[in-house]
């Protein structure tokens, strides 16, 4: 389609060449060269470039590959980077670079200055991602020559992103001169998708299959998939056939009804319209006379029998065609047979079939890794949230409902940071520290000030730091607004660890897992082999026993609560990287994470983990299940959780002893 | 520099004295009662529909008003007096709005349906009508089938029963399970909220058949009732809210006053010790807890219509949350605190967030309540807590005992989940 | 009881039989009332469109009012809260008497408005695209219908990017779902096969978006080009956009075109992971007339340089200047008068042609499409003739035979097979 008659594009491109011959004869007076050849090319299809739509524009981008001229593959590429121009006076292409309010104007080729115009005076043409794609397709028969071999890869881009037939024979002479061992490989694994998609032979495209077995990548199951494309075939049971049929569809089962059966039929011309309800209604309303229909009043027509009963008469009076009745429509059926059929050939089809069955195992088997790695990932983020709060909520028998506006401090304070030092990379080893630090900071206020007094009081605690959430959410919102503010990952953590087209995971997901790692360890390491750790366990236990022994409980507690909160400030710098900040950034988190610490079990780090694990898994088993409404399966995993703690109250990891009193 | 927090359980102890009074003599009561019946006829005769000058807009908000308020009482019953500190009722309160809302809104398109369709060449056959109105009630939610769970939809009756039985039931059915394997105190609240967060979550789910996040709308105009101008519709409603919250609080008295009320705060100060003495302590919190329930969902039945909408945005967990805070700030254990939070806080909250109140200059900043009063609330909420935990209904007692205020004696206070 | 509410009633209904008899030609100051959350989670988008409204009624006045008369703005908050919509739309109508209202932006508060707009004979300009299938004779849509938007941004996937495979992914309320299913309808109308339509939604603020771009990668496995139409509403956008470029897919692999995402909130975002993704509104700031320079200034001026124009603006700038011409022609503000006004009224709009008020009360409007650039802008690339904006979609059925004409049949919802009104008044 493509490939449509240059003829198409040629009366509005005659008018547009007597104007630039105009032109030439008139302004030769200015010092402006005239035309060159690949410029004329651009004049005669003038109305199509400016017009700018995939469908018509074919004929413009062969008029300039095919044209031999050196420049045409200059010109192509400047067209697809939008550096294009046209000069509104004289329809002129030209380059245009920002000056001021107006664009100092250059030409294409020669680069000779052309004066300038204002910003109105120019028109930028901008082909859209189709038209680059299409561009891209047709200088690859230049780039493939390119000394450099980023361009030769650049290419093969263009071959995928839009393959033709014409490639194929560039593609082949291109690889044996080619002296890259990597582009090779990628222009021989091009070469063999072309090959199954354009080769005439059909040997050929078999042996090219073949050797795709096992390979993972989208492309490669882009290019096999549509070889096993059918449509739905419809012949009379006598009829004989040599179509290379996939399935033969029995009317009534597998999610085919008689309805659509019956439709193709008449589609086909097969079988006649049955009448629908709006027709028969629309007949019978055409019909009524004096307040009946064929004898029936009209008061009695409200149910859908009647309806059926008025027609049929009003068809044995001969005023409507017939309809058929359901069992004629059964009859009628059962002389067809339907089937799926491919439009490749038998052995090109048992060839792929093979091949995608295979592939297809693999995709599966690295899918569900993938969605293994989903699982931890969100059980990570879960645990960075929750962990915090395990351990005051676990060590203090203190919940904090402000635990959530801890989060969000810290990832505010990692948009701050990021304000002050541009250097990404910089900015997040700074806030790492400054999000502990301050969020450190605002725990332990919160601890002097409210909480020390309502030791015992487990309610109040809730309800107090309910009042401090309130508070500090809204204080958010007054400093920063509600809109969400970037907190922008470096680029080294941008991208993502791709194994196969079927697992991948991003590095900052990757980082929040090591992240989540070390503080379990760093965690696990304070409490179980420091002086501190143990004067956390002993206070735990038995606060006034701990006191006998020298121990500052209301140091121990403020300390604990500091570090509980500096812990949710560096959470909420991993979190503000990989989602948003927002002053309602921590709300999200805190009840997921309280039924993270409850699921776990209370003031065991390991509870923690086993809870952050079991709920991160299961939510995305149930998404991967249902995978067209992720609201529904945070429904479904609350419910699960309120029916856990049924069986489990104490959680997986239950506390044994006087600890679990508290 | 903060005294310790008074004991609220040494008034009760000091009430109990006086407990073989009937509930209706206590003076509390009577003075409530009093007040409430003065000012439902005084807004009434002053509104709009009797000549008068409160418009229909603030007798809209004191009717609501109204409902709130003998939800707090619920929230009262079942946290003040029972210690079950729930973050859940507003889950009650949104689903008896959308029990009766789901009638208004069939009812009335019923009849629209009905009426179009009466011009039509044909007479309808029901499936037509059936159609009609799913497509209008659901074509805004990309929809047009009615879904199951409206079959009572077309029966005011059955629905008004549902507005009773679907909140008593998942009341009931959450509470057994909650209370049978003994979670108490914060991990109950935290499950109260799980499971309002959870069904807020559900029917924000277009799949849910409640119309997503669009929920009910336009329930101010009632089947039937077309022709009667909303200033009329909005008195009759705010007199049913006042005879609710009336009843509401006669029947909190009456439960609180009795052995039954002797039981659940002592299931409040020392659950075990209760369990010990012999009593079916979870038989008696799931009473209370389902009873609350009730009662939260026949407020929001009155609550919705009045308002106009209602949709999932109502049962998020933040709602049941400043639930709690209107209770606190009242003063809890005492019925008519709750009211005076309820009342007090969410009026002055619309005061607030209205733009009416004043902004404060300070020279280099302006604050502007829009903006402050949630800081405001949030930390008036901290201090109430921490320095008045009797919150404004205990001026009351300064009032009227200052005496025993004085000399009572504060040893450390002991909570439900101690 | 009983007899007092008959008096009520009684009284009610001499006053309301009493008030049109004080219906007045003009009574100074014209009341222009502001129904816009200034606070809660929609103040962010609709805290603009109050400024917009302010900003165009001192423009009025400064050109010497309306009528003789000077605009005064009554401004409320009803806070992103939507039952508060319908109490201050009462409150505005009763206690402020205005004469007409700009508010609203999400589609729940504007059904939430509707049944007090009907009852008290209101005016109410609703400047936000949404799902349409409604037609009030108190509201005029100036904000885009589907298939004003959603439509023709389907087009241009269809015939400019070649896409053969959509995901339709939105954020779980009536406008994404409305809107998905008549995109829905119209790709298998245009032959695209269920299988090739793959739809999900998520809450509101949602930010795991691995799962589900990993699954719109896959899309890819059997060869067709896959392209996004996102109806993702706010936030959740940020984490989307940037899951999307962590995996590595570009505008140029899977195209993104959405509905929600404009200049206001892209600013202050980096825009470096969605350069090429797009966006189709019936304004962009980028566009380049002298109309749209000096609206751009004018804002500028008063709210600061670094803010931004979007879609919502214009919409209330082409409703308010209509509205003052239709007063004008009306010469009075009286609700009904102006209502018929204001049918027919042509208007410039900021991006070139004219926009015209159609009976169904929608208007006619070019629809644009953009690529994001590194700005935070929008490169126009396409931009198409005024499309009339329909009420009732021609592409779901039970729809296609409605209509709406507020001019000569005086219905909104007009079966055009029975020839009857369904209903006067709108379905919320």
């Amino acid at each position: 389609m493509r490939k449509a008659p240059r003829l198409a594009g040629l009366a509005p491109a005659v008018l547009v060449a007597l104007a630039a011959l105009f032109w030439a004869a008139g302004v030769g007076a200015q010092s402006e060269a005239p035309p060159t050849p690949v410029e004329q090319i651009l004049l005669d299809n003038s109305e199509l470039i400016q017009k700018s739509s995939r469908r018509t524009i074919g004929p413009a981008i062969d008029a300039l590959a095919s044209s031999g001229l050196p420049e045409a593959a200059d010109v192509l590429r400047l067209w697809r980077e939008r550096e294009l121009y046209v000069r509104k006076s004289d329809g002129r292409f030209v380059r245009a670079a920002r000056k001021g309010s107006a664009y100092e104007l250059t030409n294409i080729i020669t680069g000779a200055p052309m004066g300038e115009a204002s910003r109105r005076d120019v028109d930028q043409i901008k082909p859209n991602s189709g038209i680059q794609a299409m561009i891209g397709a047709a200088l690859v028969a230049f780039q493939l020559n390119d000394p450099d071999p980023a361009v030769r890869l650049r290419a093969l881009q263009g071959i995928e992103r839009d393959p033709e037939a014409s490639h194929l024979t560039g593609l082949r002479a291109a690889i044996g001169r080619e002296s890259d061992p990597f582009v090779q490989e990628a222009m021989a694994r091009a070469e063999r998708r072309l090959t199954i998609q354009f080769d005439e032979d059909e040997a050929a495209r078999i042996a090219a299959i073949m050797s795709f077995a096992g390979d993972l990548d989208v492309s490669t199951r882009a290019t096999l998939n549509p070889l096993l494309a059918t449509h739905l075939a419809v012949r009379e049971k006598s009829a004989p056939s040599d179509a290379n049929v996939a399935r033969t569809l029995t009317p009534g089962s597998d999610g085919f009804s008689y309805q659509a059966a019956y439709e193709i039929l008449v589609n086909e011309g097969l079988a006649p319209k049955v009448i629908t309800a709006a027709a028969r209604d629309q007949a019978l309303i055409a019909a009524i006379d004096d307040g009946s229909v064929a004898g029936v009043k009209v008061a009695t027509l409200d149910t859908r029998e009647a309806r059926d009963a008025a027609y049929l008469r009003l068809a044995d009076e001969g005023k409507v065609p017939h309809t058929m009745t359901e069992d004629e429509q059964f009859a009628l059926l059962g002389n067809f047979i339907f089937e799926d059929v491919y439009s490749q050939s038998p052995a090109i089809t048992d060839a792929t079939n093979e091949t995608i069955d295979a592939i297809n195992m693999r995709v599966a088997m690295y899918e569900a890794a993938d969605l293994a790695l989903d699982g931890i990932s969100l059980a990570s983020i879960y645990f960075l949230a929750a962990i915090g709060l395990a351990i005051t909520f676990g060590v203090m028998g203190v919940i904090n409902m402000a635990h959530g506006e801890f989060i969000m401090m810290g990832a505010y304070t990692g948009y701050v940071i990021q304000l002050f030092i541009p250097d990404k990379t910089l900015s997040i080893i700074v806030a790492l520290p400054v999000a502990f630090a301050i969020t450190f900071a605002a725990g332990v206020a919160l601890e002097r000030l409210v909480i020390r007094w309502l030791y015992h009081r487990p309610l109040e605690t809730l309800l107090a730091t309910f009042g401090v959430s309130i508070a500090l959410q809204q204080l958010a919102k007054n400093i920063f607004g509600t809109q969400a503010r970037p907190l922008t990952s470096p680029d080294w953590l941008g991208g993502a660890l791709v194994i196969n087209d079927a697992l991948s995971i991003s590095y900052i997901r990757i980082a929040i897992f090591v992240l989540s790692v070390i503080f379990f360890l760093v965690l696990l390491f304070i409490l179980n082999k420091t002086r501190l750790g143990l004067e956390v366990r002993s206070v735990r236990q038995n606060p006034r026993m701990a006191a006998a022994m020298g121990i500052n409980p209301d140091r121990i507690n403020m300390l604990t609560f500091g570090l509980g909160s500096g812990i949710a400030g560096i959470a909420g710098v991993a979190i503000g990287l990989f989602a948003k900040v927002t002053s309602d950034l921590g709300a999200g988190y805190i009840v997921q994470s309280f039924m993270t610490v409850v699921v776990g079990g209370v003031g065991s780090i390991f509870g923690t983990l086993a809870g952050a694990t079991l709920i991160g898994f299961l939510q995305k088993g149930i998404e991967a299940l249902n995978p067209s409404n992720t609201l529904a399966a945070q429904t479904y995993m609350i419910i699960f959780i309120i029916i856990f703690i049924q069986f489990r109250p104490k959680g997986i990891f239950a506390l044994k002893g006087r600890a679990a009193e508290a | 520099m903060a005294t310790p927090p008074t004991n609220p359980t040494m008034s009760e102890r000091g009430r109990s004295l006086v407990r073989h009074r009937s509930f209706l003599a206590q003076p509390s009561t009577i003075v409530v009662m009093l007040l409430l019946i003065a000012f439902t006829v005084s807004i009434v005769s002053l509104s709009e529909a009797a000549g008068g000058d409160i418009s229909t807009s603030l007798v809209k908000t004191l009717g609501k008003t109204m409902c709130l308020c003998l939800i707090a009482v619920a929230m009262d019953l079942v946290w003040g007096y029972c210690g079950i500190l729930s973050l859940g009722h507003f889950a009650f309160f949104g689903l008896g709005g959308y029990m009766v809302g789901m009638w208004i809104m069939y009812a009335r398109t019923e009849a629209i349906v009905v009426e179009a369709a009466r011009n039509a060449p044909l007479p309808p056959t029901p499936q037509e009508i059936r159609d009609a109105i799913g497509t209008q009630i659901f074509g805004v939610v990309g929809g047009s089938d009615i879904p199951p769970i409206w079959a009572f939809a077309h029966s005011l009756p059955l629905q008004l029963i549902l507005v009773v039985l679907v909140p008593g039931l998942l009341a009931l059915v959450f509470g057994w399970l909650a209370f049978r394997s003994r979670v108490t105190g914060v991990y109950l609240s935290i499950l109260t909220q799980a499971m309002t967060l959870a069904l807020s979550l559900y029917l924000f789910q277009n799949d849910s058949g409640l119309r997503g996040n669009n929920g009910l709308s336009g329930l101010q105009n009632i089947p039937g009732f077309e022709e009667v101008p909303q200033s009329v519709v909005s008195v009759a409603f705010f007199v049913a809210s006042a005879v609710a919250l009336g009843a509401g609080y006669l029947l909190a008295a009456w439960i609180v006053s009795g052995k039954f009320g002797s039981v659940i705060r002592g299931i409040r100060d020392d659950e075990p010790r209760v369990r010990f003495l012999g009593y079916q302590v979870e038989h008696y919190k799931l009473f209370v807890f389902t009873l609350t329930a009730i009662i939260a969902g026949i407020a929001g039945a009155l609550y919705y219509p009045q308002a106009g909408i209602v949709n999932p945005a109502e049962i998020a967990p933040i709602a049941s949350i400043y639930l709690a805070v209107w209770v606190a700030i009242g003063g809890r254990g005492r019925l008519y605190g709750a009211i005076i939070g309820a009342a007090f806080v969410s009026l002055l909250s619309t005061w607030f967030t209205g733009g009416r109140a004043p902004d404060i200059h300070l020279g280099f900043y302006t604050i502007q309540w829009v903006d402050w009063w949630q800081v405001l609330l949030g930390v008036a909420f901290v201090l109430v807590t921490l320095f008045a935990p009797k919150g404004i209904g205990g001026l009351v007692d300064l009032l009227v005992r200052p005496k025993r205020q004085a000399s009572a004696g504060q040893p450390a206070p002991r909570e439900a989940a101690e | 009881m009983k007899a007092q509410f008959a008096l009520a009633a009684a009284l009610a209904a001499t006053t309301a039989l009493a008030a049109p008899a004080f219906a007045q030609d003009v009574e100074c100051p014209i009341k222009v009332g502001v129904l816009h959350s200034l606070s809660g989670t929609m103040a962010i988008s609709e805290t603009t469109l109050k400024d917009t409204v302010l900003m165009l009624i001192d423009k009025q006045n400064e050109n010497g009012g309306l009528l003789g008369c000077q605009l005064e703005a009554v401004v409320v908050d009803p806070a992103s809260d939507w039952p508060l919509f319908a109490e201050k739309a009462r409150e505005l109508l009763t206690v402020h008497d205005v004469d007409v209202i700009f508010g609203n932006w999400t589609s729940v508060s504007r059904k939430s408005v509707l049944p007090v707009l009907e009852e008290l004979n209101g005016l109410l300009f609703y400047p936000v695209q949404y799902e349409g299938e409604e037609s009030s004779k108190n509201v005029f849509y100036t904000g885009a219908a589907p298939n004003q938007q959603a439509i023709p941004a389907v087009d241009y996937f269809l015939e400019e990017l070649g896409v053969e495979k959509f995901a339709l992914l939105g954020t779980d309320y009536v406008y994404p779902r409305t809107t998905n299913k008549i995109l829905e309808q119209y790709l298998k109308d245009k032959g695209i096969p269920a299988d090739d339509i793959f739809v999900n939604y998520t809450p509101f603020g949602h930010s795991d978006w691995s799962k589900i771009v990993s699954d719109v990668v896959g899309l890819g496995a059997d060869g067709k080009k896959v392209g996004v139409i996102s109806t993702i509403n706010g936030d959740a956008n940020v984490g989307f956009y940037k899951e999307l470029a962590a995996s590595g897919v570009s505008a140029d692999d899977i195209p993104v075109v959405a509905f929600s995402v404009g200049e206001e909130e892209l600013s202050g975002l980096d825009t470096s992971n969605l350069v090429g993704h797009l966006a189709a509104w019936n304004y962009f700031q980028s566009a380049d007339t002298p109309a749209n320079e000096e609206f751009i200034a004018a804002w500028k001026a008063r709210m600061g340089d670094d803010r931004v124009t979007n879609d919502p603006m214009e919409a209330h700038y082409i409703g308010f200047n209509m509205w003052v011409n239709a007063v004008e022609a009306a010469g009075t503000t009286d609700v009904d008068a102006v209502e018929q006004a204001m049918i027919g009224q042509e208007f410039p709009n900021l991006t070139g042609g004219t926009a015209k008020m159609l009976p169904n009360h929608h208007l006619s409007k070019p629809v644009l499409i953009g690529e994001i650039t590194e700005d935070g802008q929008f490169d126009i690339i396409s931009q198409t003739e005024e499309v009339d904006g329909d009420a009732w979609t021609d592409f779901l059925p039970e729809s296609a035979v409605l209509t709406s004409d507020w001019k000569d049949l005086k219905c909104g919802m007009y079966n055009t097979e029975t020839k009857t009104c369904v209903q006067i008044k709108s379905n919320y």
